[in-house]
Parts: structure tokens; sequence; C-alpha cells
């Protein structure tokens, strides 16, 4: 190597945050090309289920159970369905491309370089944010056929749309890193996230549950968001706004620290 | 000063089994330098722990000087490596592969593109650059992560068994372009189990066994210790009986072949000597063995006998 090269080399280091401003958008690029490149697995699906829902729950059931929450049904499941559509690409993404980087050993790639680990979980986490935002937004192109589109308030609606997906990223992150096969990327998402978000309010309010159901509610996470984003869209809500963004918030606090000790500890990735 | 300053290293795995007590080793800069040892002598996890792919037990690691504990970006930023097995993601182009780890580097993207087509030119994977890697054959992949490695132009390149099931074209291929590398000032560190690849290419060795290093020493000095050399003798006729010659020891394979011990006290051209008095020609030669391989395994075995 010529010794302007290795000067290079070394003087890589003096520009610190730009290398990791060039390393984050690498593992962004990468984890938004990985996506686009399978669209048909990973965008596709959740189009395809939510008209199913609109359809069926919408305008076949929907007419008939009448009005919840003070609207009408199909208006009510929209924000629902468009969080659980987020929620679910969001922790999926990151959980199936950061276990495909352990189980095929791509993740030593990242390993050997000098990212620090706060930039390698951004950078995944932002890739699950990407599909997540994306999945929503053809969620909301889907509804926009079965009914009109209403948006009450755009910084609640966005600024709980990416915390939902960072927090459901993150989660996803730490299952890949416990995971061991390609069994235990799907046992959260259906033992967990899928009763969650089911019982988070999507389809009714919770004020149609009897007690002790109503306040058992309370303790599951997704009901805040739900109720958060259907805020936003259109203008109502069973909980208090400032509850869900602290609820919300702590939560990515909570699981960002611990995948942050996850990755500084070498759990599932480091002999 | 050294590219590499390993000091009291040692990793016992989580189930108990210690790959390494104590090891201390130096690598200087600009040196090519072998790193040989049997199967689970504790290679793997040495490089394993240089490249931040193993958690140490104990002990300190310098790259260059910048300490893994205390500066591990700068110490990472210094080294590429070439692992023993393929670690790719295989539904990526072969470009991609290589543009991501620059980027890991800190590359910007234009300046990664020009060094990734320099380098893929180079190994002769250009052409490919647009192939899926579950498309590629084991050659090239071999060499892509020779390109992977290099793409941030790191001082210390670690390639572990680089050459591990290539074909002997491409084989003596990647030998010259680690030559260049190497003649540019890059300091290598090889692990290899083809030894005539260490002594072809290497200036200075060590030998790992059993998680230690068993002999450190510079690849020539190490050589002037073969007390005999075995040679293989082609006959240009089938000699029927084989004459005395003092000092050598002889013994025929067939009627033309021929097997010499010859020590080190005595030289090849006494030995053709004392065959032309006896009317033998010899029409070719070679080792029986790679001189590097019969030191290794002398030293691997004494040393075992000795533990015994």
């Amino acid at each position: 190597m010529s010794q302007p090269a290795k000067q290079q080399a070394t003087l890589g280091a003096a520009n610190r945050w730009r290398r990791y401003g060039i390393a984050f958008a690498t593992l962004v690029n990468k984890e938004v090309t990985r996506f686009s490149r399978i669209w048909v697995q990973t965008i596709l699906p959740s189009a395809i289920t939510t008209t199913l829902y609109f359809v069926i729950f919408g305008r076949l059931i929907g007419d008939r159970i009448g009005p919840m929450g003070g609207l009408a049904y199909i208006d009510f499941i929209v924000p629902g369905l468009v969080l659980m559509a987020v929620i679910i690409n969001a922790y999926s993404n990151v959980v199936s491309s950061f276990y495909s980087s352990k189980f095929s050993r791509y993740i030593e790639e990242l390993l050997v370089s000098p990212v620090p680990n706060w930039v390698i979980l951004a950078g995944y986490v932002a890739g699950g944010v990407a599909r997540g935002v994306t999945v929503g937004i053809v969620v909301i192109i889907v509804a926009a056929f079965f009914t009109e589109f209403r948006l009450h308030d755009l910084s609640v609606t966005l600024l709980i749309l990416l915390l939902t997906a960072v927090l459901f990223a993150l989660g996803g992150f730490i299952n890949a890193v416990y995971a061991n096969s390609f069994d235990d990327i799907s046992i959260v998402p259906t033992f967990v996230l899928a009763p969650l978000t089911y019982l988070g309010g999507v389809f009714y309010s919770i004020d149609l549950l009897p007690q002790p159901w109503q306040t058992l509610s309370l303790v599951n996470p997704i009901l805040y968001m739900i109720n958060a984003f259907r805020y936003g869209l259109l203008g109502v809500t069973d909980i208090p706004l400032g509850i869900a963004f602290l609820i919300t918030i702590a939560f990515i606090l909570a699981l960002g620290y611990y995948s942050l000790s996850l990755l500084r500890r070498g759990v599932g990735i480091k002999q | 000063m050294s590219a590499l300053s390993v000091q009291t290293l040692s990793k016992t795995y989580a189930n108990g089994f210690t790959a390494l007590t104590g090891v201390d080793l130096e690598v200087e800069a600009g040196d090519f330098f072998a790193l040989l040892g049997p199967n689970g002598a504790g290679k793997s996890t040495l490089i394993g722990i240089v490249t931040s792919l193993v958690r140490k037990s104990s002990g300190r690691v310098q790259i260059f000087g910048h300490d893994l504990d205390d500066e591990p970006e700068a110490a990472r930023a210094s080294i590429g490596v070439v692992p023993q097995e393929f670690n790719f993601n295989l539904f990526l182009p072969v470009i991609e592969v290589v543009l991501n780890q620059a980027g890991y580097f800190g590359v910007p993207r234009q300046e990664a593109r020009s060094r990734a087509e320099l380098l893929l030119r180079k190994l002769d994977l250009w052409e490919r650059r647009h192939t899926e890697m579950r498309l590629l054959s084991g050659g090239m992949k071999r060499r892509l992560m020779i390109a992977r490695a290099l793409i941030h132009r790191p001082r210390l390149v670690i390639l572990d068994e680089p050459t591990a099931g290539v074909d002997i074209e491409i084989r003596h291929a990647m030998w010259g372009f680690m030559r260049e590398i190497n003649a540019e000032g890059t300091t290598i560190i090889l692990t290899t189990h083809y030894l005539e690849e260490a002594e072809s290419l290497c200036r200075h060795l060590a030998i790992i066994d059993q998680g230690r290093i068993q002999a450190r020493s510079d690849i020539a000095t190490l050589l002037g210790e073969l007390h005999t050399e075995t040679f293989v003798l082609n006959l240009k006729a089938p000699a029927e009986a084989l004459p005395p010659l003092p000092g050598f020891v002889l013994e025929p394979i067939d009627a033309s072949t021929l097997e010499v011990q010859v020590s080190r006290e005595q030289t090849i051209n006494g030995l053709f000597e004392a065959l032309s008095r006896h009317g033998i020609e010899v029409t070719s030669l070679r080792n029986k063995q790679n001189r590097l391989e019969k030191l290794f395994l002398d030293r691997v075995e004494a040393r075992r006998e000795a533990a015994a």
C-alpha cells in the first residue's frame, strides 16, 4: 500500500462522525435494499391481509356492527390495522435480517469493522422503521379504497407511527440476538405480538369490555400506541395521549439500553 | 514498530475449554508472517480475538499501538481479515459485498466504487460484479474475501487459510497478489496448512500448539535447524544393485527411483559425484517432504512426546 493510502486509512479516525454517518447509511441502504428486493414477501402480504380485513370486518361484518367510539366501524379499525402492519413489519424486518446475518455469519463483516454498537443498532432499527412505515403507507392507501382518509393531527400521527416502529424494531433485534434457529424468530410474533395486537383495541374500544378485562387491557402497551395513533388520524382515543407517549418512550429507552448491553457483551454473536 | 503485539493472551470458552494460555506474540510492521499449528491448536481463537470476533479472557492486544480495549475503533480500522470459512450474504451481488464493507469502515461511496473496481479487476472478479454470491465458485469466493478485506486499505491483513480448496493456478495467482500487497508495505499474517505456501511467502513464523506459542523464528533460521533432508531421485536407467555410498543413506523405491537422506554436513554435489562414479545418472530430484512441513511435524511430535 502506498504511503498516502496508509495515511488515509489512519486519518479515517479523525473524522469520526462522518465515518459513523457513512456506516449508518450503508446499513440502512443494505436493509432497505433487502426488503425492497423481496417486496413480494415483505410488502405485499400486509396489503393483502389488510384488504381482507377491510372487506370482511369493515364492509361485510362492520355494517352490521354499527358505530364504534362514535365512528363508523370501518373508520374505527383503520388506525389499528395500519399500526398492526407497522408493528409486525418493523419487528419482522429486524429479527429476520439480524438473525440471517448471524446464521450465515456475515454479521462478522460488521464485528470486525470500527462501527460502534450504537450505530449497528441504529442501522438495523432504521431498516425496521423504514419497512414498517413503508407497509403502513401501503395499508393507508388500501384503506383509502374502502373509506375516506382522515387526518386529525399530523404530528401525533407521525410521531406515534415512528416511535411504535422504533420500539418493535428494537424488540425484533433482541429476539434475533437470542434466537438460535429460524423457529425462534417466529415464536414471539406468533405467541406474543399477535395476541397483544388483537387485544390492543384494533377492532374494538376497551369501553366495550367488562371488568376486569378493561383494567387488564391497560397493561398491554400496544393499546396505548393504537389509541394514540387513532387519535392522530380520527381524533378519538380511549386513553390520555400523554400516557401513551410516556409509555412508548419508556419502553424504547428500556429496550434500547438492553439491546446495547447485549451487543456490548456480545451475546449470541461473540464466543 | 509492531503491527501486532499480543501479551499474555488467554481464552477459556464457556464450556471450560482453554484455547489459549498466556500467548505472547509480536509481528513487525511490513512482515509476512506465518502462524502455523495443527487443527485445534488455538490459531483461529487467536485470530478471532485479534479481529474482535472472540472475547478474550485476559491479556492485551495492540494493533499498530492501538489497544483493542482502549481504542477499539482505531485498532479495528487497521485490520483486514480473510476468514477461513465463507461468511457472506449469499443473495448479495459481488459489488455490494465489497461496497458494504467499505461503508462499515467509513469509506465514502464514490471512493469505495473506484477502490472496488481496482481490486475486483486485480482479482479477476470485475466481470462478475453483478453476480450473486451463491452463484460464485469456491475460488471466486476466496478471492472476493481478499477484495473485501482490502477495500479499506488496512495496514495489517490476516489471511486464515486463504487458499484452502483453491486450484493450483488460482493459488499461485493469489500468492502473487499477496506478495504484491506485502511489497507495498502491508503487514500480512498467514495461517495455512500448505507449508510450502508459508515457506515460499513468509519471512517469520510462529508455531502454536495446545494454546501456546511453541516456536517463533525467521524461516531461514528454522530451516537451518533441519539435520537431514530426504530427496527422491529419478534415475535415467534402472539401477540393478545399489552401490554403497559412504555417508548417505539410500533406499530404493523401485528400479528407477531412489530415496536418499542427506545430512546437514553433506552436499548434493557430493551425492551426485558419488552416484556418477558408479555410472548412475539422475534425471530429476525433489524433496520427499516439504522442509518446513518436516520441521513442523518434528516440533509438534517432540513436544507431544515430552508432554506425555
